[in-house]
């Protein structure tokens, strides 16, 4: 039941992307970078911000 | 007779204008007052304990910056007629719209847990274990839901809103200072002693407890299962102005009663508050639980039914309340499942429960810049919003909220990280 669970999902997963592949708002590589340099970077803060909770937990 | 008619005629209309706003009314204040959760209770009583009245100003500046945000959602939605999490997908593709889906399960859970931590606490007050309180609350989230009608859920959730301006008449009772609060509230000044660390922190906090990434997925996906439609936009707009006044009205209510009642103490949470009122005012500190109650209650419906609508908007699941259970299983199933499990988290015995409250505002307010970039992004495809797309000044304003949310968020962790950094 597990295995049938994860395998749906799975393939509901596939098909979402396979949906979605093509953006429908063109972004140039400038726009692309710069929202993955804001992800990556917000990223880093929240990966800080859980470091610093699990050695406060400690 | 001509006067009369005018009269009747002006009334006529009044009332037709009145009874339209109602019928639209409901996603704007929803959200907004939803705002004021559990999290934002804490945040404005530990304010106004700590600072007195000296940052009401700062509050009533945070209301102009939610609208202007919230405003967007309701354009979106009213256009596309898609949820937020369904449009990121559909313009931005399955890498964006997985990121910015996992963002706000993630955040979105953590932040129902505060709600619950609210919750608990307001009814250990009267004596309530929290395991009590949890499986009520359970209950009743489900009561509001399984009835099959948004229009039925919209009504009740308006209920509880209205139970959150219980502030309001608590902090006039207890005579606060007017001239004090208006000097507050109009002259904005930094507090004696300064720009410290400490008073850094709560401003920062302020700003995370009034724009969060649900409130931008629940009012949208509200606004599209609510049905509106451009002609309703006026009456959207209108219903986020109102809803922004009452955020502002009941924080600065619960500045009020801190600054007036508990001045210079330090408050860790909304309860403890609430606990210290009793002796000084029972009625206050009664109406200051059942708040407290109130906004962890109206926080975790709208932030697990923003989860809910993202996940069936994106998987495709039925996803409305106007679906019975039978017709829409999976998003009453993660709507449920949501609740479970952030119930469960407070159940756990030693749980760090403050300190759960205060990492989830750091995280809501990191993550927020990610999904107001999105939306002004949205908002200003001409070919999806034609007219209603973003004005000069609507990108100007929005752009600029972004700009100081990722400074501040920026500072915000460094100084969480390196307390002494900033002094004081």
């Amino acid at each position: 039941m597990i295995f049938n669970f994860f395998r749906n999902t799975a393939g509901a997963v596939r098909e979402i992307n396979q949906k979605y592949a093509k953006p429908h708002i063109e972004m140039t590589r400038g726009v692309r970078f710069s929202l993955g340099g804001l992800r990556f970077y917000l990223v880093l803060l929240v990966g800080i911000m859980v470091y610093k909770f699990i050695t406060l937990l400690h | 007779m001509n006067i009369l008619s005018k009269f009747y005629y002006r009334y006529r209309k009044i009332l037709k204008t009145i009874r339209l706003y109602l019928i639209i009314a409901g996603p704007g204040i929803i959200v907004m007052v939803a705002d004021n959760d559990a999290g934002g209770i804490t945040t404005y009583t530990a304010t106004g304990a700590q600072y007195s009245f000296h940052l009401i100003w700062f509050l009533i500046l945070l209301g102009p910056v939610a609208y202007y945000v919230q405003e967007m959602t309701v354009r979106l939605g009213a256009v596309t007629k898609r949820g937020h999490a369904e449009a990121i997908f559909h313009s931005f593709g399955a890498f964006w719209g997985w990121f910015s889906l996992l963002d706000l399960v993630f955040l979105d859970w953590l932040t129902m847990i505060t709600e619950f931590i609210g919750m608990t606490a307001a009814m250990s007050i009267f004596g309530v274990p929290p395991i009590v309180t949890v499986i009520v609350g359970w209950i009743l989230m489900g009561t509001m839901v399984l009835q099959g009608r948004y229009w039925t859920w919209e009504k009740a959730a308006l209920v509880f809103c209205g139970l959150n301006l219980i502030y309001i008449p608590a902090a006039l009772m207890i005579n606060p200072p007017v001239d004090k609060i208006l000097h507050g509230s109009f002259i904005p000044h930094l507090p004696p002693g300064g720009f410290t660390n400490a008073l850094f922190f709560l401003l920062m906090a302020n700003i995370g407890t009034t724009i969060a990434p649900w409130m931008i997925f629940f009012q949208q996906s509200a606004v599209v299962d609510k049905g509106m439609q451009e002609k309703d936009m006026l009456w959207g707009k209108i219903d986020t102005a109102v809803g922004s006044f009452l955020t502002v009205v009941v924080a600065a209510g619960c500045v009020v009663l801190t600054a007036t009642l508990l001045p210079g103490q330090m408050i860790n949470d909304a309860a403890t508050a609430a606990f210290r009122f009793l002796p000084i005012n029972r009625y206050v500190g009664a109406l200051l639980a059942i708040g407290l109650f109130d906004a962890g209650f109206l926080g975790a419906i709208c932030i697990s039914l923003a989860s809910s609508w993202a996940f069936g908007e994106v998987f495709g699941w039925a996803h409305s309340l106007n679906h019975k259970v039978k017709e829409a299983p999976w998003f009453y199933a993660y709507y449920f499942f949501d609740l479970l499990l952030a119930g469960t988290v407070v159940l756990i015995p030693r749980a760090p429960l403050v300190l759960i409250t205060l990492f989830v505002q750091v995280i809501a307010v990191t993550l927020l810049p990610a999904a107001l970039v999105f939306l002004i992004l949205l908002l200003n495809n001409e070919e999806t919003m034609g007219e209603y797309k973003n004005t000069l000044f609507q990108n100007v304003a929005n752009v600029g909220i972004v700009v100081m949310i990722i400074i501040i968020s920026t500072l915000y962790g460094i100084s969480a990280i390196f307390p002494k950094i900033l002094g004081g």
